[in-house]
C-alpha cells in the first residue's frame, strides 16, 4: 500500500471510530428528520379544530367555505344574538362569522366573535373567500356571466424565465426555486469549509503538539503528510454526509408512513361528514382537492425540471471539493504555523472572512444571480465555491462557469503549494511565535 | 575502512544564521559514531539532512557509496529527539502503522512488534492506548518502532532521555547487539559517560561547524598531556623534593597516609624516570597515565571554539 493511502487510512479511522463521530451520525439526523417531522406530527395532533358558525344573512355564502383539518364551517339560520347566547353557554361552535346582509356594497362590516382567536391565515382565507364570493356576484349581476364564464376569466399566470444564449437558442432557466436548491447546496459546501477544514488544522496541531511529526516525515514527505490528512478528512466528510443523508430519509420515510394513516382516516372521515350534508358536493370537493395538487406538484416538477440536474451535481462536486481543498490546506497550513489552538486567531482571520461573507453574499445572489456582485464572487476563487453553486441551477454562461472552475483550480493547486511549503517549515517549529512576515519567508525560501 | 555514510561541506543556512557551515563526518561501517556538541549547535540539523526532512543548501551526503535519495529513507531508523505518539491510538495499532510507513510488510511488522514487545515487556499493553502510557513505556515503544525495519543506520538523538537505569541498560544492551549485527549507530548526545562507553568515533560540532573528529581512542590519545596520577605512603615534601625540573606537580590530595599527586612530563621525561626520582623518597603504591575523558575534552574544545558567543538556534 502507498505511504499516502496509509496516511488517509490512518486519518479516516482515528475519526471515525471516535465517539463524537458516531454520536454526531446519529443525533444529526434525529434532529433532522426531528425538525421535519415534529411540526408536521404537532399539526395532526391539533386537536381543537375551529368550529365556526356562519350566520349568513345574504344567503351567498353557503357552503362557500372549505373545511379543513382544523377549520370547520356550519351554516346556521338564527339570529346573531342567538347564536352569540349559545357560543357563551359553551355551545358546539367556537366561533361566530357574521356576513351582514349589506355585505356586498358595505364588505368592511363582516364581524367574527370568539373564544379562541383563530389564526390569522384562517381569517385570510375566510376574507379572500367572502371577497371571491361578493366578486363573482357583482359580475354575475352586472355582466350577466354564469359561474364558469367567471373561473374561465381567471388564468393561472406564470412568467417562465427563458435565457437567451449567445447561439441564439433560447433555454428555460429554474427562476426562484433554482436559486433556492442552489443555496441549499452552497449553504452545504459552507459548512463542509468550516467544519472539516478546523477538523485539519486541529490534526496538524496535534501532530505537532505530541512530537510525533518528526517520526512521521523520516518516512514520508511533509507534503504526502498533509495530502494525506485532507484527504482523510474530506472522506470521513462524506461518510458523515452519507449517513446522515440514508439515516434522516430512512427516519423521514418512517414516520410518513405511520402518520400517513392517520392523514387519511381523516381525509375519509372530512368527507364523510360533507357526504351527511350532500353527497353531490363531497364528490366534487374531492375531485376539487386532487386536481389542485396535482397541479401544485405538476407545477413544482415542472420548474425543478428546468433545471440541470447533472450538471448541478457535477458542479456540485466539483466546487464542493475544489473550495475544501483550497480552504483545506489553508487550514493545515495554519496549523502547522501554531504551536496550540489559541494561536490560531490571528491566521484564522484572514480565511474566515472571505467564507463568511460569501455566505452573506449567496443571500444577495438568490435575488440576482446575474449581477456584478454574483458575478465576481462566483469568479474569485475565495468565494466561488459558495456563490458559484446558487448561479448555477439557475443557469450561467459556459465561458463564466469555465473562468470560475478554472481559476479555482488554479488556486488550489496554489494554495497546496503554498501550504505546502508552509507546513514543511512550520511543524518543525517549536515554541516561537511567528507572524505573518515570517510566514512569507518560509513560502518563498527555496527548498 | 568503508563507510556507510559520507558528508561532503555540507552548508545549511536559515533565514538569518548558518546552521551548518561546510560540515563533513565520516561514520564507518558497523560503528558506533557519536554525533555531539552543545544545544543549537547543528547536530540536529544535520540529522535532519541526513533524514532528507530538509534538504542542504550545499555539500553531497552519501549513503552506501550513493548519493542521498528517497529510497534511502527505508534504510535508516531515525529516533529524534522530540518525539511522541499519537496519544488516542492504541500501542499495537500506532506501532503498526509507524512501521508500515517505513515500507515494512504489514505480516512482518506484526510478526516482529510481537517479539519486540515481549522483549521490552510490554505485550500487554498491544490494545491500550498510547496516553495510557508511562513516559518510560512510550520511550520503549519509540525505540521499538526505530529499529523495527532493520535499518542499516540508525540514528539515536538523545535516546537514553527518559529511561531509568535499568531501561536505559536494557536499550544500551539492544544498541550493542545491533551494532554486532552489522548496524551502523550514529549516536547524539550530551551524555559523556555513554560517549565513551558505547562510541568508537566521533564528531564534535559547535557554532554550526566541525571542531574535532575521530576515533575516541585516537582523540584521547591526541589530548593527553603527560599527566600521571601518583599513589603513595610517605611525605609529601619528600616527593617534591624528588623532582627535577622537567616534572611539574599539578595538585595533589591526602587520604590519611595514603596520598596523590598528579605529575605532568615535560620535554622528554618518562614514566620511568619518575619512579626512579621517586622510589628513593615515597613508598609507591601506584602509578597511571591520566587519559582524558570525554567530557573534558568536549568543555575544554568547545570552549576554546565559542571565544564570540552567536545566538543559539533551533
Amino acid at each position: 500500500m502507498s505511504k499516502v493511502s496509509l496516511i488517509i487510512q490512518r486519518e479516516y479511522l482515528v475519526r471515525v471510530k471516535k465517539k463524537s463521530f458516531i454520536i454526531m451520525s446519529i443525533v444529526g439526523p434525529i434532529l433532522i428528520a426531528a425538525l421535519l417531522i415534529v411540526p408536521t406530527w404537532l399539526a395532526t395532533q391539533q386537536d381543537d379544530p375551529q368550529n365556526i358558525e356562519v350566520i349568513d344573512e345574504t344567503g351567498l355564502f353557503i357552503r362557500q367555505f372549505k373545511n379543513t383539518e382544523d377549520l370547520k364551517f356550519n351554516y346556521e339560520f338564527r339570529s346573531l344574538k342567538d347564536a352569540q347566547d349559545d357560543l357563551r353557554n359553551d355551545g358546539p361552535y367556537t366561533a361566530i362569522l357574521h356576513i351582514p346582509e349589506v355585505v356586498v356594497t358595505l364588505p368592511k362590516t363582516v364581524q367574527i366573535f370568539y373564544e379562541e382567536k383563530p389564526s390569522s391565515s384562517s381569517l385570510e382565507y375566510m376574507e379572500s373567500q367572502i371577497a371571491k364570493v361578493i366578486e363573482n356576484k357583482k359580475l354575475e349581476d352586472q355582466f350577466d356571466l354564469s359561474l364558469d364564464q367567471i373561473s374561465g376569466l381567471r388564468p393561472n399566470v406564470e412568467i417562465v424565465p427563458n435565457k437567451l444564449t449567445a447561439d441564439g437558442q433560447t433555454e428555460e432557466t429554474g427562476g426562484v426555486l433554482a436559486s433556492g436548491v442552489g443555496f441549499v447546496l452552497a449553504f452545504f459546501i459552507y459548512m463542509f469549509i468550516f467544519l472539516y477544514g478546523v477538523q485539519v488544522m486541529r490534526g496538524v496541531i496535534e501532530e505537532k503538539t505530541n512530537r510525533i511529526v518528526e517520526v512521521i516525515i523520516s518516512s514520508v514527505k511533509p507534503f504526502q503528510l498533509m495530502i494525506g490528512k485532507i484527504v482523510g478528512v474530506a472522506l470521513v466528510a462524506f461518510t458523515q454526509i452519507a449517513i446522515m443523508i440514508v439515516l434522516s430519509g430512512t427516519l423521514i420515510f418512517a414516520a410518513q408512513q405511520i402518520f400517513k394513516d392517520d392523514l387519511t382516516k381523516a381525509k375519509v372521515e372530512q368527507v364523510k361528514q360533507i357526504e351527511n350534508l350532500n353527497p353531490k358536493q363531497a364528490a366534487k370537493e374531492v375531485q376539487a382537492e386532487k386536481s389542485n395538487t396535482e397541479t401544485f406538484t405538476q407545477r413544482l416538477s415542472d420548474r425543478l425540471g428546468r433545471i440541470n440536474f447533472p450538471l448541478v451535481l457535477g458542479c456540485f462536486l466539483f466546487y464542493f471539493m475544489g473550495g475544501y481543498l483550497f480552504y483545506g490546506s489553508l487550514f493545515a497550513a495554519i496549523g502547522s504555523a501554531v504551536d496550540n489552538e489559541t494561536d490560531t486567531q490571528q491566521f484564522m482571520f484572514p480565511v474566515t472572512v472571505p467564507l463568511i461573507a460569501a455566505i452573506a453574499i449567496a443571500q444577495a445572489a438568490i435575488e440576482n444571480p446575474d449581477g456584478p456582485l454574483a458575478f465576481w464572487a462566483s469568479i474569485i476563487p475565495f468565494t466561488s465555491p459558495i456563490i458559484m453553486m446558487v448561479r448555477v441551477p439557475v443557469g450561467v454562461a459556459a465561458w463564466e462557469l469555465l473562468l470560475s472552475m478554472a481559476l479555482l483550480a488554479l488556486s488550489f493547486l496554489g494554495s497546496t503549494w503554498m501550504a505546502g511549503k508552509i507546513y514543511r517549515t512550520g511543524i518543525l517549529m517549536y515554541g516561537k511565535k511567528v507572524n505573518f512576515k515570517e510566514i512569507g519567508k518560509w513560502i518563498v525560501r527555496k527548498s | 575502512m568503508e563507510y556507510i555514510l559520507k558528508a561532503e561541506e555540507v552548508t545549511k543556512e536559515y533565514a538569518k544564521h548558518k546552521a551548518l557551515d561546510k560540515v563533513s563526518i565520516d561514520v564507518p561501517k558497523g560503528s558506533i559514531f557519536g554525533l555531539l556538541g552543545p544545544n543549537g549547535a547543528g547536530k540536529t540539523s544535520l540529522i535532519r539532512i541526513i533524514n532528507q526532512i530538509t534538504a542542504p543548501d550545499e555539500g553531497k551526503i552519501y549513503l552506501g557509496g550513493e548519493a542521498l535519495a528517497p529510497k534511502h529513507v527505508e534504510m535508516i531508523g531515525y529516533l529524534p529527539e522530540e518525539r511522541g505518539l499519537y496519544k488516542k491510538m492504541e500501542v499495537g495499532e500506532q506501532a503498526m502503522y509507524l512501521a508500515q510507513l517505513k515500507g515494512m510488510d504489514k505480516k512482518v511488522a506484526k510478526e516482529r512488534l510481537k517479539e519486540w514487545f515481549r522483549k521490552f515487556d510490554l505485550s500487554t499493553w498491544w490494545n491500550k492506548k498510547v496516553e495510557e502510557l508511562s513516559k518510560g513505556m512510550a520511550q520503549k515503544v519509540q525505540f521499538i518502532v526505530t529499529v523495527l525495519h532493520e535499518p542499516k543506520l540508525l540514528i539515536l538523538d538523545e535516546p537514553f532521555s527518559g529511561f531509568d537505569p535499568i531501561n536505559t541498560n536494557l536499550v544500551k544492551a539492544e544498541i550493542m547487539r545491533l551494532k554486532e549485527e552489522g548496524t551502523t549507530i550514529i549516536l547524539s548526545t550530551h551524555n559523556m559517560g555513554s560517549v565513551e562507553e558505547i562510541c568508537e568515533h566521533i564528531a564534535l560540532i559547535n557554532n554550526s561547524k566541525k571542531i574535532l573528529g575521530g576515533s575516541v581512542k585516537q582523540i584521547q590519545e591526541d589530548f593527553k598531556e603527560g599527566v600521571y596520577e601518583v599513589n603513595f605512603k610517605g611525605n609529601l615534601i619528600g616527593f617534591t623534593n624528588a623532582l627535577w625540573t622537567g616534572c611539574e606537580l599539578l595538585n595533589s590530595t591526602e587520604e590519611g597516609e595514603y596520598k596523590k599527586a598528579k605529575v605532568r612530563l615535560t620535554g622528554h621525561g618518562s614514566p620511568n624516570e619518575l619512579l626512579k626520582a621517586i622510589v628513593p623518597h615515597v613508598e609507591v603504591h601506584g602509578l597511571q597515565e591520566v587519559i582524558p575523558s570525554m567530557n573534558e575534552i568536549f568543555i575544554r574544545q568547545v570552549e576554546a571554539n565559542s571565544a564570540p558567543k552567536t545566538s543559539e538556534n533551533e
